[in-house]
């Protein structure tokens, strides 16, 4: 510190990013998620009144979702949720490339097949990546069963075996 | 101390003068700011778009004030208020759409001026870098405002671009660039929703134009000391210049004054382009207004082709046809790579590309690169357009990795 007026100029100028860093923080929280939409993120879905190769889509967190009853000529996949023998494929309905929503095509149990229009993604019945940009399969949301229902926000202990297997990622 | 003469009538002239002195602010700003004689009507761009940006403004205010910033009115504000009920309200929107989209058309033309005439080297970095900064602006700004109809396309449009800032893959280097909570704090909302909107139309009408004002100013002012380019890139005099013709020797001089008579020349290309400009607003606007949008936005539904407004089609043809990572890494260096080009240049020269050998040969081959990677962006991706779309990206990037070899030994002219 050579003089007081360099003094006065770093201590001017070190409140001044204090507060600068203050604002800056207040900024970033002000740009959050609000409460109000965190706490809106649970949605209970009953998967008794599914039929088999039938798409059926629900909203959670303002995300499309994809639940599938499989049929048994289907093949089988750890991505699935067994309920009383019943296997269901639940997903979030977003291409994990950018985010539109992939296409069902049923025709054929064997082949089912989810068909990305925006950059031309593909997936396979177990909602896994097989053409185009998607870098993984797409993303089985956090759930809980009850009974025949699902609670989607949830994490139950079946879920979070897949994520333990690497079989879906946190979202 | 400051003289001010009593006697002097409010507001007029001389009272003006001694206060603002007005005459020494026009003198330095206009009458003896000196332009090349040396240039043609591409040199007109800059007034062009500034006129642009004046209409975009205007029209703006109009619409601003029967804009609802709501997701659930805002489509009806846009397509039912505006379009039927506001007197003229078709009118505002009309002329704010195709400027939107016009103002892009221009943007390019001057770039593409600038890179062909060499004028962004040879202390005119500055100019380059501040033009380069006001594209991303008004890109940014573009994009927001695309949000604001709330139709199918701005709403899967705000998904997939907001999806970009998620950084790389969970696989990618343990996942170190993986930032998907950084997309839900964009949003506001783990999907484009009402806090979504609601910035995203503040950005529009408040923070990107004041940033975008700041920043016209700052590309204003960078020209002055190096001065406009001209069409032989010939390193003009302009003290000397600027003496001869003060002194009455107009024909000798290389200069002229901006003000009046380069401006008469700009005002004239003005004419010309706003009759063009109205000509559209008024019989084609529909080129500007995508059907997909008169939609309104559903999250349960994504439209059968997505695809950005014709100016983002180049770069999102870097993105798309290469597999995510990567693609980004490509998308990354497109929209820098402009940047680049004052230093990526290592010739000295400053001429019209005709005149620099290997560069006039780089300079079409990106015209027409850039062409082709915007007819491709509006393909649909498949078997024969996505390999086309590898190939002509790939070009793109290798044209700026080419450059400085291209322009190292370059010979005077």
């Amino acid at each position: 510190m050579s003089n007081r007026r360099d003094f006065m100029g770093m201590a001017l100028g070190g409140f001044a990013a204090l507060g600068g860093l203050g604002a800056l923080y207040a900024a970033k929280r002000s740009w959050d998620p609000l409460p109000s939409v965190k706490s809106a993120g649970f949605t209970t879905i009953d998967l008794a009144s599914a039929k088999e190769n039938e798409l059926v889509v629900e909203k959670w967190r303002g995300k499309p979702i994809f639940i599938l009853k499989q049929p048994a000529s289907t093949p089988k996949s750890d991505r699935e949720i067994v309920i009383n023998g019943a296997r269901y494929l639940v997903q979030i309905a977003l291409c994990t490339h950018l985010g539109c929503i992939p296409a069902f095509d049923g025709k054929n149990p064997e082949k089912q097949r989810f068909k990305c229009a925006c950059h031309g993604g593909e997936y396979d019945s177990a909602g896994r990546q097989t053409f185009g940009p998607p870098p993984r399969p797409m993303d089985i949301p956090p759930f809980k069963i009850k009974g025949t229902s699902l609670v989607l926000g949830e994490e139950g202990p079946e879920y979070k075996k897949m994520l333990a297997d690497g079989l879906t990622t946190k979202v | 101390m400051a003289h001010f003469d009593e006697n002097a009538k409010p507001f007029s002239a001389k009272w003006l003068e001694e206060r603002l002195a007005v005459s020494e602010v026009m003198r330095v700003l206009a009458l003896e700011y000196w332009i090349p004689k040396n240039i043609n009507f591409l040199w007109a761009m800059g007034m062009i778009l500034a006129a642009t940006f004046g209409i975009l403004v205007v029209s703006g205010i109009f619409l601003l004030m029967y804009y609802q910033p709501d997701v659930k009115t805002a489509f009806d504000s846009v397509n039912y208020i505006i379009m039927t009920e506001v007197g003229y309200g078709w009118l505002w929107r009309h002329i704010h759409g195709v400027a939107a989209s016009v103002v892009f058309l221009i943007i390019y033309i001057h770039m593409f001026t600038g890179i062909y005439y060499s004028s962004y080297k040879r202390g005119r970095e500055m100019i380059w870098l501040s033009g380069m900064l006001l594209f991303v602006l008004f890109s940014a700004e573009a994009f927001s405002g695309y949000m604001l109809p709330w139709g199918q396309m701005s709403y899967w449009a705000g998904m997939v671009i907001t999806n970009l800032f998620g950084g790389f893959t969970q696989d990618f280097a343990g996942g170190i660039a993986n930032f998907p909570g950084f997309v839900e704090w964009l949003r506001g909302d783990y999907v484009p929703a009402q806090a979504f909107l609601t910035r995203f139309f503040m950005l529009h009408v408040f923070l990107m134009p004041l940033v975008i004002i700041g920043a016209i100013v700052f590309h204003f002012a960078s020209l002055r000391i190096p001065h406009v380019n001209n069409q032989d890139g010939d390193n003009v005099d302009f003290e000397e210049s600027a003496m001869l013709y003060k002194n009455g020797m107009k024909k000798e001089s290389q200069v002229i004054p901006f003000q009046p008579v380069f401006l008469s020349k700009d005002v004239f290309v003005m004419g010309v382009y706003f009759i063009l400009f109205f000509y559209l607003v008024f019989f084609h606007f529909e080129f500007a207004m995508d059907p997909v949008n008169f939609d309104p936005a559903d999250g349960l539904k994504t439209p059968a082709h997505i695809y950005p407004e014709w100016y983002f089609l180049w770069s999102y043809e870097i993105l798309r046809p290469f597999p995510f990572n990567f693609g980004l890494v490509a998308f990354g260096f497109a929209q820098v790579a402009f940047f680049l080009l004052p230093f990526l240049d290592k010739s000295p020269v400053v001429a019209p590309a005709s005149r620099r050998g290997l560069f006039n040969i780089w300079f079409w081959v990106m015209v027409a690169d850039m062409i082709a990677l915007t007819v491709l962006g509006k393909l649909p991706p498949n078997d024969t357009f996505t390999p086309m779309g590898k190939v002509a990206a790939s070009i793109f990037i290798l044209l700026f990795i080419a450059l400085p070899f291209i322009t190292k030994n370059e010979k005077k002219a």
